[in-house]
């Protein structure tokens, strides 16, 4: 019996009447690869803004590596990584910054810092950018590097938030290749994405419509119930029947 | 966010048979939608010219008042307790005899619970009767030199007066009577130099950073270049930004003549007319000026503090409503005269205050309007080459 | 403790890599040092005085000459009728006109009594005031002195008045204004810089980032605020170095008064900039908020007019902002070198408003909303 990482069960985000998350239950095992799937608005960015701690539930519970969503927020955040679409580093501080402030906060020591981002920088080949602003960085190596500094303090879990928006296909292959080394190694990976494609590359999903859980299984799963060929068949159909669409 | 209210041209779907004016209001209603929703920055663009007018009208005052006045009367005759009641019955000062003697003076100056002290010698009425003359002497607090001069001059303009009280004189027999009239004032506001000079700064800093920053703020996010591939004229993606300016500052100036006639009672001498024409003509010029300052840079952050802080204190001091220019050294003169603000506060402070026609500020119009249309020039050009 | 450490380096970093925010913490003091004492001053100079003279006689030539003799006066013009002289008043040439009607001196010498027409541009209330009390002061003078009352005169009983001005014996007003900007220039970095900076990121989105981390919301504050008020104090250092270069102030008392002053009144200040960014969304809002706030500042608080000669109300207000009290002290200190002990209780309203800012600032921010 592998542990559950995360658990949610009727997990509840109230504005007014209008319900963005509504009673979703679903649980993540260790070092699974979990897509978090749907439409824009269908709730996926608030449901893991809760997981993440950014957010209080109105009701419902969860638990994210073993912690309560409400009353340890803070032990949650030492637990995770996140990464999000809109921000992914600082942009006026060099590669190098960029990785001591993070380690740093995240509580690596200092010595550790030094050598786990030396090995990083040049995992990634970026040792002649090293000390190089990274808003001259092109995209795609942004978004790398943004995802080992997510997990540069190793976290239980990492948290993805439409990571691979704008970049190149082959880019996000590398981008996936190191997903599956990150799991490989321990961390449960949740990733939100709109790519179909790469909702074929998690272990499981769940896809999102109006705040609810309309599907939660292994692609494969998914695609023999709904009778479909791809994981695009599959969210287009459920999607459809979607009343909420993003602002 | 949505971009296009209407269904843009040449998208499938609906039959194209917009014209270029309605694109262009299309464009202007985006633009409006932004301006409106931001509640805070509208709340405090029609408010600071309210507090400002509020406060130049009811609570600042060049004039000093309420001066606490140390009195120390070594002397204590009926001359020098005649000249304490004369001074203590004036408005300016309220006197305090708490007995201290000279040398608490320092010390009282220094923790601020003196600002001026006024010392009658021993045997003061003695000399005053029989030697014709006696003296007493001022002390002041330097460190505020306004009040120091003001405190003498009227010491000394009630003590004039005080010597004419008690020296034996005839009554003059022929008597000039100066009979003092006050212009364009005659409700005794004051000062109303602000009024005209409050518009000028409000408009002037307000409209500048606005329009800066809601081009540069395209320029940061990207949605910049999505305009400019519509099918507008970069020229009208300019213009289109500050008409929802132009707008709000016309209603701004309604408010600030408003809150001028009904609550400070000032009359508008001259043509309304005139006044709101010359007040576009000036908002333009600082919407240009704002369009020229988006150029250079594409950081939001930049462009505010540019036209904010940057702008604040010149603009404060070059329109030259709260201090004399004539007083300023020559070069500060020279450099007023590049300042938008400075002609258009002569320009409706000879309409509004004198009632004067446009013969009297035709030259000052001249002035704005060749700045506008050199600022437009400049900001255009360089809009044009950053482009490319 | 290490992780406020890490976030200081960030910070600092990032500040100063930012050209922008160098040039304003820098250029900033130097220009307003240098522009506000010069253009600021309070002085009424020459009143501009245009005559009118019907009269053409002894009497009015020289009424006209011992205005013109005083001093307060720059006679403009002499025009030949009041439509005239009043071009003068609406074109901003003169600020005075002086009638003097036929029969001048005729009916004075007859009828023992001439009304004399003064017209003052009344806009400028102090000027005003100031030019029409000059002209009755020489009508009043020259009224003693002519022939026919000169006689018959009993010498006046003369009060005489030596005066003293402690402190700035010349009553320049730079010495007033200089400190006063030393205030100014740590308001606008306190206030809107901080500001500013914080909503920035919340802007960007990179506050967020930092929520989801184990940084603590104390540490998050110190690490915004501790940077700007580090280059506060240098500003601040910066200032008082040019004052004394440039304008000779340098202060009387106690420098490190001023300075506990300097540091506790930065930390109000940067907590108002806190408290700024915690109500604003974005950007512009947070600089229009700090701006409205500050023209409130910077008018009520003595820099340029007087507190006293403001109504009750008004000095109450002025009293409740911090930059009263600091602008208050800076002077007494600076001239007139008071001690810490005659300003101990502005040094306590200052740590109340620091505490009130702060808290309600931190009090606000939430990492999980």
């Amino acid at each position: 019996m592998t542990d559950k990482v995360i658990s949610c069960r009727e997990l509840t985000k109230r504005f007014g009447d209008f319900y963005a998350v509504d009673k979703i239950t679903f649980d993540v095992s260790k070092g699974e690869i979990f897509g978090f799937l749907g439409a824009n608005g269908a709730g996926k960015t608030t449901a893991m803004r809760i997981l993440c701690g950014l957010s209080f539930p109105t009701s419902g519970q969860a638990t994210v590596a073993g912690y309560d969503v409400y009353t340890q927020q803070e032990s949650i955040k030492k637990n995770i990584g996140y990464m999000s679409q809109k921000f992914s580093l600082y942009e006026n501080l060099t590669v190098e910054e960029n990785i001591t402030f993070f380690g740093g906060v995240y509580g690596v020591p200092a010595a550790t810092i030094k050598e786990r981002s030396r090995q990083l920088i040049s995992n990634l080949g970026l040792t002649n950018e090293a000390k190089k602003l990274v808003a001259g960085l092109p995209l795609g190596w942004k978004q790398k590097l943004a995802f080992s500094v997510a997990i540069f303090h190793e976290p239980k879990i990492v948290f993805l938030d439409e990571p691979t928006g704008g970049v190149d296909p082959v880019t996000r292959r590398q981008f996936w290749d190191m997903i599956y080394e990150a799991a490989a190694n321990g961390i449960t990976v949740f990733v939100t994405t709109h790519y179909m494609d790469e909702a074929e590359y998690c272990n499981r999903v769940t896809i999102m419509v109006d705040g609810k859980v309309e599907a939660l299984d292994t692609p494969g799963n998914l695609k023999q119930q709904f009778n479909a060929s791809s994981m695009d068949e599959v969210f287009y159909q459920l999607a459809r029947r979607a009343t909420r669409s993003a602002d | 966010m949505k971009y296009f209210t209407s269904w843009p041209a040449g998208l499938p779907g609906r039959p194209i048979k917009t014209t270029a004016m309605k694109q262009f209001l299309v464009f202007i209603r985006k633009e409006f939608f932004h301006v409106f929703r931001d509640r805070r920055t509208l709340l405090i663009m029609f408010g600071l010219p309210l507090v400002q007018i509020v406060l130049f009208g009811y609570a600042l005052t060049s004039e000093v008042k309420n001066i606490t006045l140390t009195v120390i009367d070594n002397s204590r005759d009926e001359n020098s307790r005649q000249l304490v009641n004369k001074i203590r019955s004036s408005s300016y000062f309220v006197v305090d005899e708490s007995s201290i003697d000279y040398n608490d003076v320092l010390a009282a100056f220094r923790k601020g619970s003196a600002k001026c002290a006024l010392i009658f010698p021993a045997g003061f009425g003695n000399d005053l009767l029989h030697q014709g003359k006696a003296q007493i002497q001022i002390l002041t607090d330097g460190s505020d030199p306004n009040t120091a001069k003001t405190v003498v001059n009227y010491i000394s303009s009630i003590t004039t007066a005080y010597q004419q009280e008690i020296s034996r004189q005839r009554p003059l027999k022929y008597l000039i009577i100066p009979e003092p009239r006050m212009l364009y004032n005659e409700e005794g506001n004051g000062s109303l130099n602000f009024i005209p000079g409050v518009m000028a700064l409000v408009l002037m800093i307000v409209c500048t950073a606005l329009t800066s920053v809601s081009v540069v703020r395209e320029k940061e996010t990207g949605t910049m270049e999505i305009l400019l591939v519509s099918p507008f004229k970069p020229l009208l993606v300019l213009i289109a930004k500050a008409v929802p300016y132009l707008i709000l500052s016309l209603l701004n100036i309604i408010m600030i003549l408003l809150l001028a006639v009904f609550v400070l009672n000032v009359t508008i001498k001259g043509s309304i007319i005139l006044l709101f024409l010359e007040s576009m003509l000036f908002i333009i010029t600082c919407l240009s000026f704002g369009l020229m300052i988006s150029n250079t840079t594409n950081s939001q952050q930049t462009a505010l503090l540019l036209s904010m802080m940057g702008l604040m204190i010149p603009t404060m001091i070059f329109t030259g409503f709260m201090f004399p220019l004539e007083n300023m050294p020559k070069i500060f003169q020279l450099i007023s005269n590049l300042v938008p603000s400075r002609w258009y506060f002569l320009i409706i402070k000879a309409v509004m205050l004198k009632g004067l026609g446009f013969k009297y500020i035709w030259k000052e119009t001249l002035v704005l309007l060749a700045m506008t249309l050199i600022l437009l020039t400049i900001a255009l050009k360089k809009f044009k080459t950053r482009l490319s | 403790m290490k992780v406020l450490g890490y976030l200081l380096q960030k910070e600092f970093k990032q500040i100063f890599r930012d050209k922008t925010i160098l040039a304003m913490m820098f250029a900033m003091p130097t220009i307003q040092l240098i522009i506000l004492p010069l253009a600021m001053n309070f002085d009424v100079k020459r009143i501009n005085l245009a005559v009118v003279d019907h009269d053409h006689s002894t009497y009015s030539s020289r009424l006209i000459n011992k205005i013109n003799a005083s001093g307060y006066f720059r006679l403009v013009a002499g025009a030949a009728s009041f439509g005239e002289a009043i071009r003068y008043v609406e074109t901003e040439k003169a600020d005075v006109v002086l009638e003097i009607p036929q029969g001048f001196e005729r009916n004075l010498v007859r009828e023992g009594q001439q009304p004399l027409g003064i017209s003052v541009d009344a806009i400028n209330g102090t000027k005003a005031a100031i030019g029409g009390n000059y002209l009755l002061t020489v009508i009043s003078d020259y009224n003693r002195e002519i022939p026919v009352n000169a006689n018959g005169f009993t010498k006046m009983n003369e009060i005489e008045i030596t005066w003293s001005n402690w402190f700035n014996p010349l009553a320049e007003y730079r010495f007033y204004i200089v400190p006063a900007v030393l205030v100014l220039l740590l308001t606008l970095i306190g206030g809107f810089m901080s500001a500013l900076n914080i909503v920035r990121e919340k802007e960007a989105g990179t506050i967020e980032q930092i929520n989801v981390t184990p940084i603590k919301k104390w540490q998050f504050i110190s690490g915004k605020l501790i940077p700007f008020w580090v280059v506060g104090m240098i500003v601040f250092t910066l200032g008082l170095l040019i004052a004394w270069a440039v304008y000779g102030i340098w202060p009387v008392g106690s420098l490190l008064t001023i300075y506990a002053f300097a540091a506790i009144y930065l930390v109000a200040l940067l907590g108002f900039g806190l408290l700024i960014s915690t109500y604003t969304e974005n950007q512009l809002q947070a600089m229009f908020v700090a701006f409205f706030f500050m023209m409130i500042f910077m008018l009520m608080s003595g820099l340029f007019t007087a507190v006293d000669s403001m109504p009750r109300w008004a000095r109450i207000v002025a009293n409740l902002t911090p930059v009263t009290h600091f602008i208050k002290v800076i002077r007494m200190v600076v001239l007139k070198g008071s001690s810490f002990a005659d300003v101990g209780l502005e040094f306590a309203y200052l740590v109340g408003f620091a505490g009130v800012l702060n808290g309600w600032a931190i009090f606000n921010y939430r990492k999980t909303s």
